[in-house]
């Protein structure tokens, strides 16, 4: 019933509002809108576009300066991207100069050369001096622009210094697996196809330096000091984006990517500076990858370095946490395995390992 | 002498357009080799699929802007996309995205825009009778319905349509193990983009003929109307372009369907490993971007093209900087090409590559600005007479610009990596190249609606939609740059998981309610349109008084455009206002040797060579 009123309503507005719009028109041929040169009401279209531009400047000034009752800015947390958001906000003020000079021009010019009865348009089809000018400034502009990217494009992605924390991020759906190199600092190797459902970055045993490698539930990293993300993924991509730190890159099936940069703000720090108790670094998948694409989570700990070292050393590998893996290592190798990985086995099997590595 | 010879098979082909032979029906409406037939079926399919592209964003706008509605009211036409907790599917969400960025790009503003303004301009403004194929013309509209058809099954099967991004990145949309949408709905997808290439590159060969080989006795390249020089330079792309984008669409058939791994490697999903090793995810972007980012200019130029008629016509003046303009066109279509892995800063591809597209990147805002500003100095110092069309044409300028100078971010590669893939891009090509394209769509029907239909659309209505559409669309994206600057991402269902992204919510529900409000002033358009197709008041022959040719057309241009012989174009299509002169107009048909209290110095001297018998006399007839 309600359904049917609802529908009876609609209707009739609709019905008023053809008979408005059609004594409206009539009304207008009545008064002969249809023989004139200019459309009735040009004056108010262009007061319209007038008052436009200044309701949309107001809005553009409040809202960019504090306005909006969240903050927009994120506080940047990476050596690379204070460089990057001093030349974020360079460009920005050089587009936002641009951007309300023209808009100006556009919709002032828009309503002071509205038609007037009588007056007569000025004949003006080029000027190539000015075409130059408005070539060659934003040339200009540009190159200066280019050239400050580019120096710092190339800082981000010059090798990562040999001294940089590595770790590896695989994504895959819907999360992100998470291995460090443990005690030797080197990453053992991986194959897709040594991925089961435990196993979930196929780290192949056959490499010993995989036999120390941990997988631990956060990531944690060091303040102040060089951090290299080795980046895959198993399944389809991913991308590896954390908005603080001003840092993204792709996680590729079959193409490993990588991405460096420096922390600056320890969680800690960065819980006083924004007030929050409870501010997290969050990792984020940012390329389409599926159903639950918006719910790839991961927490990353910017530690100060003593704390860091410490959290490194109390991890367990891999491999000790998942000892019948074991089998997956060769048989030359299962001695090493146990020790790097820190497996105490029955005193007689390490013996007899001992002893027959010795023989 | 050759110019006799195309007088002499031109008599030919008026004696043939003399003797009226009834159409029937179907040959009249349906299957119609007419240029303009064409043009208005390729317009009616584009509104068809704008509405049907613009309802599914506000369903996933719905989503974002009121995450706790209860959308169970979305049943009777969702069915089970709607779950029994009254919730969009995730994934469903992702179909919505993808299908909406896949029919605005190509349905609406490639097939809907190029298909109808260069069909019906082409050949009405260079002064021919039709296309230099009538037949490849009605293939090309075939083609397209044919696409569209298979694109609108998609939407209605059991697994979904292609839910991949618009951009349907393998592995995603090469495993059906990854997302349901990538099973029969991406086959689907497939089909339908191929059929659609073969429409626009028939479509496209087509203008590129007819511009070179059909234009009137007189009407040189220099004399063109700007929207001719952008119907042309934007088909020279597409067939440049679409070609790669087969190859591309090709290749991903062959993953999918013949075991072959081009764009897979070392994939483990579903719980198995897959056997595709040595291919590459990158190779596809590269590919696809090669298309992918000429058809922005594919989408845009034609807008441009329009407004560039629109803006010169109603301000009453010249455009300002003819050449310059042909020239910037000429620049964006060149660098179009070589600007593709933009899009691919942070996929991985080699840092340097990086560096190289950032530089070619930029140096493509330098035409659009010289664009940006020509128009604007076309309007100073006019005599602007605001119609509706002019209003839409004014709101392209200010969106090309907004838009066009947050591309000064994501072109700049170290920028990039913490914008891309955000909402800051999604407001950055809302604006340049959706809105903006969309407006010179809604720009070109206003103004040339007189001469498809023989009547006037309402202009109150007109006005009201502008106002309502040009509002809405700021308040609509301009929000959505705040929000790409704080990083969230794009293609994100909700943003309850992340404590980063927890802000803002009051700013999403805003741009819902500005997109519902945007999306239902259409209404105003489509009723307006209709509406006027049938009870429109009858239009003069020059409602706007404007100079090209189509204007010297009767009031509905019958088959052959032209009752009598093609008129002869002695002058270009921008003489506005020219001093001297009594009105403010002087159509291209009239010879320079009739206009002497007009004429520039050296135009003196071109009337003298036009051999046009006593202009005294023929003046005094014409008056």
């Amino acid at each position: 019933m309600l359904n049917f009123v609802i529908a009876i309503a609609v209707v009739l507005i609709i019905v008023i509002l053809l008979v408005i719009f059609r004594v409206s028109t009539l009304v207008g041929i009545a008064r002969g809108d249809t023989r004139k040169q200019v459309p009735s009401g040009n004056r108010l279209q262009a007061t319209l576009l007038l008052l436009f531009l200044i309701a949309g400047l107001i809005g553009f000034f409040y809202y960019s300066f504090g306005g909006l009752d969240d903050d927009f800015t994120l506080p940047v947390a990476s050596q690379h991207g204070e460089a990057t958001s001093r030349l974020f906000w360079i460009t920005m003020a050089v587009t936002c100069t641009v951007f309300i000079i023209t808009q100006i021009f556009l919709f002032g010019f828009a309503f002071r050369y509205q038609h007037r009865e009588g007056e007569k348009a000025y004949f003006y089809p080029h000027n190539n001096t000015l075409e130059y000018i408005w070539t060659a400034v934003p040339a200009v502009v540009l190159a200066l622009l280019i050239l400050s990217g580019l120096k710092v494009w190339g800082k981000i992605t010059a090798a990562a210094p040999d001294d940089a924390e590595v770790v590896e991020i695989m994504g895959y759906q819907f999360a992100w697996a998470v291995r460090y190199p443990g005690s030797d600092n080197k990453l053992g190797g991986y194959d897709y196809r040594k991925i089961d459902a435990t196993n979930q970055m196929g780290i192949d045993f056959s490499d010993r330096a995989s036999f120390d490698d941990f997988v631990p539930r956060e990531i944690h990293v060091p303040k102040g000091r060089p951090v290299e993300f080795k980046i895959r993924a198993r399944d389809v991509i991913h991308s590896v984006y954390q908005p603080h730190f001003r840092l993204q890159m792709n996680a590729v099936p079959g193409m490993p990517t990588r991405f460096w940069f420096v922390p600056t703000k320890s969680t800690a720090d960065m819980r006083a500076e924004t007030g929050n108790p409870d501010f997290n670094y969050e990792l984020v998948c940012n390329k389409i990858c599926g159903y639950g694409h918006f719910g790839m989570k991961y927490i990353i700990v910017v530690d100060e370095p003593e704390e860091y070292e410490e959290w490194y050393k109390s991890q367990d590998p891999w491999l000790k946490q998942n000892a019948d893996y074991l089998g997956q290592v060769p048989d030359g190798l299962q001695e090493a395995a146990r020790i790097a990985a820190g497996i105490d086995g029955s005193a007689d099997e390490v013996g007899g390992l001992l002893m027959s590595s010795s023989n | 002498m050759s110019v006799a010879d195309i007088q002499i098979t031109e008599v030919g082909h008026d004696d043939h357009h003399d003797d009226h032979h009834d159409q029937g029906f179907v040959s009249k409406y349906i299957f119609s080799t007419d240029h303009k037939t064409i043009a208005k079926q390729f317009l009616i399919t584009g509104i068809f699929w704008a509405i049907v592209g613009g309802g599914l964003s506000l369903i996933f706008r719905l989503q974002l802007g009121y995450p706790d509605m209860d959308l169970n009211w979305l049943r009777p036409i969702m069915g089970d996309w709607i779950t029994a907790a009254g919730k969009l599917d995730t994934e469903f969400y992702l179909g919505l995205v993808t299908m909406h960025g896949t029919i605005m790009v190509f349905f609406v503003l490639t097939a809907g825009l190029s298909g109808t303004f260069s069909n019906f301009l082409i050949p009405l403004q260079i002064g021919a009778r039709d296309m230099a194929s009538g037949f490849l013309n009605m293939l090309s509209y075939w083609f397209f319905f044919l696409s569209s058809v298979v694109m609108f099954v998609s939407l209605f099967i059991e697994t979904g349509p292609a839910s991949s991004g618009w951009t349907v990145y393998p592995p995603l949309s090469a495993l059906p193990q990854a997302m349901a949408g990538s099973g029969l709905g991406m086959t689907l997808w497939l089909i339908s983009m191929a059929l659609f290439i073969a429409s626009t590159l028939l479509g496209g060969i087509n203008y590129v003929t007819t511009v070179i080989n059909l234009r009137t006795e007189g009407m040189t390249f220099t004399r063109l109307p700007l929207t001719i020089w952008a119907f042309f330079i934007t088909a020279v792309i597409g067939i440049l372009s679409f070609p790669v984008l087969l190859s591309c669409a090709l290749l991903l058939i062959f993953d999918r369907s013949f075991g072959t791994s081009f764009y897979l490697s070392e994939i483990f999903i579903g719980g198995e490993a897959l056997p595709n090793m040595g291919g590459s995810p990158i190779l596809f972007q590269h590919l696809f971007w090669f298309l992918g980012h000429p058809e922005v200019y594919i989408v845009i130029l034609p807008a441009l093209g329009i407004t560039s008629e629109i803006i010169s016509t109603n301000s009453r003046k010249p455009i300002f900087g003819y050449k310059a303009m042909i020239l910037s066109m000429l620049a964006i279509a060149f660098l179009s090409f070589i600007v593709w892995a933009h899009h691919m800063f942070v996929s991985g591809m080699n840092p340097f590559l990086g560096s190289i597209f950032t530089l070619l990147t930029l140096i493509i805002a330098v035409p659009s600005a010289v664009k940006a500003f020509n128009y604007i100095t076309t309007l100073w110092r006019g005599n602007i007479v605001f119609t509706t069309g002019m209003l839409f044409s004014i709101g392209l300028v200010s969106f090309f610009i907004s838009g066009g100078l947050t591309g000064l971010f994501l072109g700049n590669s170290a920028l990039d990596i913490n914008l891309h893939d955000t909402y800051f891009v999604v407001a950055h090509f809302h604006l340049v190249m959706g809105s903006a394209a969309f407006f010179g769509l809604l720009a070109g029907v206003y103004h040339w609606f007189p001469k498809m239909f023989g009547r006037m659309m309402d202009e109150k209505l007109g006005r009201l939609h502008f106002w309502l559409t040009f509002i809405g669309v700021y308040l609509v994206f301009f929000p959505l740059h705040y929000i790409g600057i704080a990083g969230f991402p794009r293609r994100y269902y909700s943003f309850t998981s992340f404590e980063t992204f927890s802000g803002f919510a009051d700013l999403n529900t805003f741009v819902t309610i500005a997109a519902v409000v945007t999306f239902a002033a259409q209404f105003i358009f489509l009723f307006n349109f209709f509406y006027s197709i049938f009870g429109g008041r009858k239009a003069p022959a020059n409602p706007w008084k404007s100079n090209t040719l189509e204007w010297t057309t009767p009031r509905v241009p019958q088959h052959g455009n032209w009752p009598g012989a093609i008129p002869k174009v002695y002058r270009w299509a921008y003489d506005y206002s020219k001093p001297g002169a009594p009105d403010d107009f002087i159509p291209q048909t009239i010879p320079l040797s009739h206009t002497p209290e007009s004429n520039l110095p050296h135009e003196g001297e071109l009337a003298k060579e036009e051999g046009v018998e006593s202009p005294k006399k023929e003046k005094d007839k014409v008056e």
